[in-house]
């Protein structure tokens, strides 16, 4: 078991090194028009032009080294004094944000999370506490009227875009009884139950969304674990339903839906983007739409390392703590 | 058993013949709400087709004297702020999303086969790498990653194909070399190889023939997510060109403002985005339940 995870994480830095690369890549083909645009809104901040722009972002050396900067393992010539520094991610930096004002990268990162990740968790927990029930619901009383209903609710609910989704809660109460989410964001720290009556909205969203693939996941599961003789002994033993479900079935049925948490995630900090930018909340996936409007490219390439390290780190937190949940499988 | 010897030769030969029409007969029988999406795309495919004759106005006709117009004879949807004709707007809608959808959606196959079969085909070293790239890849959450290259491509259909296509298309790619790997432990590939058939030859001839389910499973899961990831990036401004009709684009900021005023503005692109993303999924379903018994019930 030792073994396992100390090897688990061990193959976690080739896979860290390879998106440190997606990462980097994926912002450096900025075009040039693309740089005409940015000097054009740096104006405001100072003295800009096109050469030290190319300065500031480093595109003025080839792209390894670039990387390696980036990543730390080359210095960084600063820009106004010219002395090099080894300024990068295994300085635990990310770079400093190109709107000018002090804030490095991780600053502005730390700042955000706590709304993204409680709109996160509150979205997982809405999403399975809707999906379990209905899920195991649905298997118990398969191809009955409930179990079509809730088949073709989740089926219904794969389909539906969450931002129309958000759109239509922004408006339609509005018209019919004058009544708007609230769209100024409140911290945990001032009022806890304002904050949770901000983030309620976008969470049930969010959380339905989830819920329809995790219902369909728990549904499968549960019918495949009723068919299974220890089940029938249950019956046969005469236990009464809700102790062969409660107490034999659920456990069983369950545990790959943990799984289907980890696979959820991209799908959820998608979500989120979306949402926090309909419902005015200051998290995350607000900052990275702001990043892409301003074109600060150091900070996108910020929050897409965190978020995807993320995936990465919770994916395998459930890898390793799956025994725990289901100890038929062992690892060597 | 006696019976099926029986059968003249003529009559089996136009058995085959009718398989596609047994097929929808078998479609209509046991997937009725499956064949219900089937037509609804039918219908969405044959309204893309002849939008120019079936939309009454041209998208951007603006007639600024009727802006606002509920739903009357004249503008059977309404019109929005710059008084144009939503019917029309919507019904080029179709045509944007399923051009994207589909193009997009062949992209994600043609990627998937090219990287998955060659990193399953020759495995190896060669295979250790491209996956590890692929775990990497498929770690990034997908809106983020569309969004970034978005942000740099530029708004713009054939931008947002290549994107959706080639992002789609790696993570496809898992699934095809999956395949790829099962059929190289088969039989009959051992014993064309065996025989002396060459890697191309046995590439062409037995792993791309065999993997065509796969690449069926793949289009038919994907074709709805891609067309609801370029609405979502076309809501967020970085899809299409705010002058294409887009159904996420239509419900995007610039529509936002009017919305209250003009409610059906938000109602009928993401009803529409729904019904074609929801019939799209079960049509897939039920063909992919039909065509293969070992995924009925997933």
């Amino acid at each position: 078991m030792r073994a396992y995870i100390i090897r688990r994480l061990l193959l976690i830095i080739p896979t860290l090194f390879l998106l440190t690369i997606l990462v980097f890549l994926s912002v450096r083909f900025i075009p040039g028009d693309v740089i005409d645009v940015i000097v054009g809104r740096m104006i405001h901040y100072g003295d800009f032009d096109r050469e030290t722009l190319e300065r500031m972002l480093g595109l003025d050396v080839p792209v390894h080294v670039q990387y390696g900067r980036w990543i730390g393992v080359l210095p960084t010539p600063d820009w106004v004094t010219g002395e090099s520094h080894f300024k990068g991610l295994l300085q635990g930096t990310l770079g400093e944000s190109l709107l000018g004002d002090d804030w490095t990268v991780e600053e502005k990162i730390i700042g955000r999370l706590p709304v993204t990740i409680e709109l996160g968790v509150l979205a997982l927990v809405i999403g399975l506490v809707i999906a379990l029930p209905v899920g195991i619901y649905s298997a118990m009383r398969q191809d009955t009227a409930a179990d079509y209903v809730g088949r073709s609710a989740a089926i219904i609910g794969m389909a539906t875009p969450n931002f129309w989704l958000a759109t239509m809660v922004m408006i339609f109460p509005a018209i019919w009884w004058g009544w708007s989410p609230p769209m100024e964001y409140i911290p945990f720290t001032e009022d806890p139950l304002g904050n949770l009556g901000v983030l309620i909205i976008p969470s049930v969203i969010l959380g339905t969304a989830l819920s329809a693939s995790t219902m369909r996941m728990t549904r499968t599961m549960m019918l495949e674990v009723l068919r299974q003789d220890y089940i029938r002994t249950a019956w046969s033993k005469g236990l009464r339903e809700r102790v062969v479900v409660v107490r034999h079935a659920i456990k069983n049925a369950l545990i790959p839906v943990v799984t289907l948490i980890g696979m959820q995630l991209p799908i959820l900090i998608g979500g989120s983007v979306i949402m926090e930018n309909i419902f005015n909340l200051p998290g995350l996936g607000r900052l990275m739409v702001n990043a892409l409007e301003e074109r600060d490219y150091p900070m996108v390439s910020g929050v897409n390392l965190v978020f995807a390290t993320a995936v990465v780190g919770v994916n395998l937190f459930i890898d390793l703590i799956y025994p725990y949940f289901d100890p038929r499988v062992r690892y060597r | 058993m006696s019976q099926v010897r029986d059968i003249p030769v003529q009559e089996a030969e136009t058995k085959r013949r009718n398989a596609l029409a047994d097929f929808f007969i078998r479609l209509w029988k046991k997937k009725p709400l499956g064949t219900i999406s089937g037509i609804i795309i039918l219908i969405l495919i044959f309204v893309a087709i002849f939008a120019d004759v079936l939309a009454p106005y041209g998208y951007r006709e603006m007639h600024l004297a009727d802006r606002f117009q509920g739903a009357s004879a004249q503008y059977l949807l309404g019109t929005d702020q710059f008084g144009r004709d939503f019917l029309s707007r919507i019904i080029y809608g179709a045509r944007f999303s399923l051009i994207v959808g589909l193009a997009a959606t062949a992209l994600n196959v043609v990627i998937a086969v090219l990287i998955g079969g060659i990193s399953g085909f020759l495995g190896g070293k060669l295979d250790l790498v491209v996956q590890r790239f692929v775990d990497a890849w498929m770690a990034f959450p997908g809106l983020l990653i569309l969004l970034t290259i978005m942000s740099i491509a530029g708004r713009g259909v054939p931008q947002i194909i290549l994107v959706l296509g080639i992002a789609g298309g790696i993570g496809g790619s898992r699934v095809v070399r999956g395949a790829v790997i099962g059929i190289k432990e088969n039989d009959y590939f051992l014993a064309a190889r065996a025989i002396g058939s060459t890697k191309m030859r046995s590439l062409i001839r037995h792993v791309l023939p065999n993997i065509m389910p796969v690449v069926i499973i793949i289009f038919s899961i994907n074709i709805g997510g891609v067309i609801l990831s370029a609405a979502a990036l076309s809501f967020l401004g970085y899809g299409l060109p705010a002058a294409i009709p887009e159904w996420g684009g239509m419900l995007s900021w610039e529509g936002r403002r009017y919305m209250e005023q003009a409610p059906w503005l938000a109602l009928w692109p993401g009803l529409c985005l729904t019904i074609v993303v929801y019939s799209l999924n079960m049509f897939g379903d039920a063909v992919r339940d039909l065509l293969d018994p070992r995924l009925r019930g997933r």
